[in-house]
């Protein structure tokens, strides 16, 4: 009886093996098929944006590291792509706000004392990939222009460096890069979205300040953001029609 | 790029309050300083120039050519800046090959040549064109084939020919005058434009830029004249002058009230942006704003011209005030385009902090290019005048003896 048992046994556990052995085999087809898939990215089929919970934030700063890695943005402290400020409000006076180096290493400690201190928070700032760019508008020969999943790119090969768009744009999301000599700025990690992953500084939040995801999709992450929380965009009186949507965001906050 | 980082890490002890990151770096420097100044002196000169053609203005007809001339000198360098200072020159000439037909700048190039081919060009030769046939008759050698060829085939000195290039001219002055304000206008608009910015965002500035424009380009007619009169040894025509200043002293008057009506309006809204525009005069442009721009280049020059006509002053007095006038006029104008490009980069658009502006001496961007850009109309004015001589026949040589 034993014998035929383990005989059972052993016969079952050749069938497992002899099943999951070709699924195993499938498993880089899947892979393939995901390359696939990169192939066939549909931009008409999205509408990006993203979504920043201010009361998350903790200002460590490692969402302006990983951007300047994953994009090469020069480390000197003048270009960012994405930066964070740091508004402390006091009870009486002015609202004080730094962003060392963009806020890559962190923040120092405060130089006014906590007992003094109404507010404080810190704000993730990148382009708004605006649905009105006045950055878009003013290009002259349109190297900066709308793409179809609503991510307003730059086109460095044919950027004439007039800088126009750098004037433009409000919010100041917008640089001269000293290697291409072109206007660069945030793309939302274009290179990654389109392959389905997240924009770099998404990615290493450690709070999940950020949220990207699809605008005009219902189940989507962002979609639930918006739906959540009361939502704010900076400078709305310029018409500019910001994608980056901020919870909790006060209004000292330009 | 050494150098670039250097100059930021030192503006960026230098900057006061808060800016964006972004912001450590000014984009448009001194070369672009220079494009609204040199374009204003050549819708300035043309506007001159189309007074007595149009309006029939004699007093002024000793600067008529020699006003088309310095348009025509000043228009031929107003793209160098523009060229020299983008970050890819070599594709520069996208902007008239593939224009992106919103932009206000991508326009540049095609109200650029509209004025220069169809109009400074065409104005000039249908003026000169009986001169450019007689001289190419009288003269030898290599002369005589520059002016056959400036003829463009077109020998005719019949009445008939003469007095279609007299009407043909004036309709094309006609047509020059709303194309001198476009070209101009325009150029404020590039700046009128930018709702990000609060110091340039105004309606009112395409008319500032063109009335300071005409201002800038009667006082540097006044400064060529006299020059070049002096140059020749020929007198000076005064009824010519006195007409000039007076043009000069009417178009400050508008000029200046339309600034103080945008200061006032800007001072009386109080929007958000006032505080830190407010700091930016008060500060960093305090020297350029209120003491070259507003008073020398504006109230002095104005109560000069004021007292000389009050008081009737004798001819060398008042040329000697009028030359000196015209060169203040000069440095407030510079002022003015000064005040608007680098003071609309001075402050945050967070509008909670300043920066500062360094100019380079040396360098593509510096003050030695941007001086050089500046020369070289004057050169190719002088050439222009060798090869057309604008001056006229009853002028009066200054007595040697």
């Amino acid at each position: 009886m034993k014998q035929t048992n383990r005989k059972q046994k052993r016969r079952e556990f050749l069938k497992v093996v002899a099943t999951a052995l070709p699924l195993a085999a499938l498993a880089p087809i899947n892979i393939l098929r995901a390359n696939d898939m990169a192939e066939k990215y549909d931009p008409s089929k999205h509408n990006y944006g993203m979504g920043i919970d201010i009361n998350k934030c903790i200002g460590c700063g490692r969402c302006v590291n990983a951007c300047k890695i994953e994009n090469k943005v020069p480390k000197q402290p003048f270009y960012f792509r994405t930066w964070i400020e740091r508004y402390v409000i006091p009870m009486e006076g002015e609202t004080l706000v730094d962003s060392p180096n963009g806020g890559m290493n962190g923040f120092d400690k405060l130089a006014i004392e906590e007992a003094k201190i109404q507010r404080s928070f810190f704000v993730p700032k990148l382009c708004n990939h605006c649905e009105n760019p006045p950055c878009v508008q003013v290009c002259p020969v349109g190297a900066t222009f709308i793409s179809q999943d609503g991510v307003v790119l730059m086109d460095s090969q044919y950027c004439i460096g007039c800088r126009y768009c750098i004037q433009a744009c409000p919010y100041g999301a917008r640089f001269l890069n000293p290697l291409t000599k072109t206007a660069d700025k945030c793309n939302f990690c274009y290179h990654r979205i389109t392959k389905g992953l997240l924009p770099a500084c998404v990615e290493v939040c450690p709070t999940q300040a950020r949220v990207f995801g699809e605008i005009s999709h219902k189940p989507t992450p962002l979609a639930r953001f918006r739906r959540f929380n009361e939502i704010h965009v900076l400078k709305p009186g310029l018409n500019t029609a910001p994608k980056v949507f901020y919870a909790h965001l006060d209004g000292e906050v330009r | 790029m050494e150098k670039i980082f250097e100059q930021l890490s030192h503006a960026l002890q230098h900057v006061t309050g808060f800016i964006y990151p972004n912001e450590v770096e000014l984009h448009w420097n001194i070369l672009i300083v220079l494009y609204p100044y040199i374009t204003g002196l050549v819708a300035g000169a043309f506007i001159l120039a189309s007074l007595e053609r149009v309006f029939n203005v004699k007093e002024v007809q000793p600067t008529y050519r020699l006003s088309l001339l310095t348009a025509l000198a000043f228009l031929l360098i107003a793209p160098i800046p523009l060229q020299a200072h983008l970050g890819h020159p070599e594709r520069g000439l996208e902007m008239f090959l593939t224009p992106h037909l919103q932009s206000a700048m991508a326009m540049f190039g095609f109200v650029y040549l509209w004025y220069l081919m169809a109009v400074l060009l065409l104005e000039i030769w249908l003026d000169f064109r009986e001169d450019i046939v007689r001289w190419s008759l009288q003269k030898t050698g290599m002369s005589k084939l520059i002016y056959k060829i400036l003829t463009l085939g077109v020998t005719d000195l019949s009445e008939k020919s003469i007095n279609f290039d007299r009407q043909v001219g004036k309709i094309i002055t006609i047509i020059g005058i709303p194309s001198a304000f476009l070209l101009h206008g325009y150029v404020g608009f590039i700046f009128g434009s930018v709702k990000a910015n609060p110091w340039w965002s105004s309606v009112l500035m395409p008319i500032v830029f063109l009335f300071s424009a005409i201002v800038s380009g009667i006082a540097m007619m006044i400064i060529i004249y006299m020059i070049s009169s002096l140059l020749r040894s020929k007198k000076i025509d005064m009824a010519c002058m006195d007409k000039l200043a007076s043009y000069l002293l009417y178009m400050m008057i508008i000029d200046f009230s339309l600034e103080a009506l945008d200061f006032i309006q800007r001072l009386y809204e109080a929007e958000e942006s006032i505080k830190i525009l407010s700091q930016m005069i008060e500060s960093k442009l305090f020297i350029s704003l209120v003491v070259t721009q507003v008073i020398l280049g504006t109230l002095i020059p104005i109560g000069s011209i004021v007292f000389t006509k009050l008081l009737r002053f004798p001819d060398e007095l008042r040329r000697l005030i009028y030359f000196i006038a015209a060169i203040l006029v000069q440095i407030g104008i510079f002022s003015i385009r000064w005040n608007v490009v680098i003071g609309g980069q001075l402050f945050s658009k967070s509008l909670r902090g300043l920066t500062v502006y360094k100019m380079e001496l040396l360098g593509i961007e510096g003050l030695l290019v941007a001086g050089i850009i500046l020369l070289l109309p004057f050169v190719i004015l002088y050439l222009l005048v060798k090869i057309l001589p604008p001056w006229q026949k009853n002028e009066v040589s200054i007595e040697t003896t």
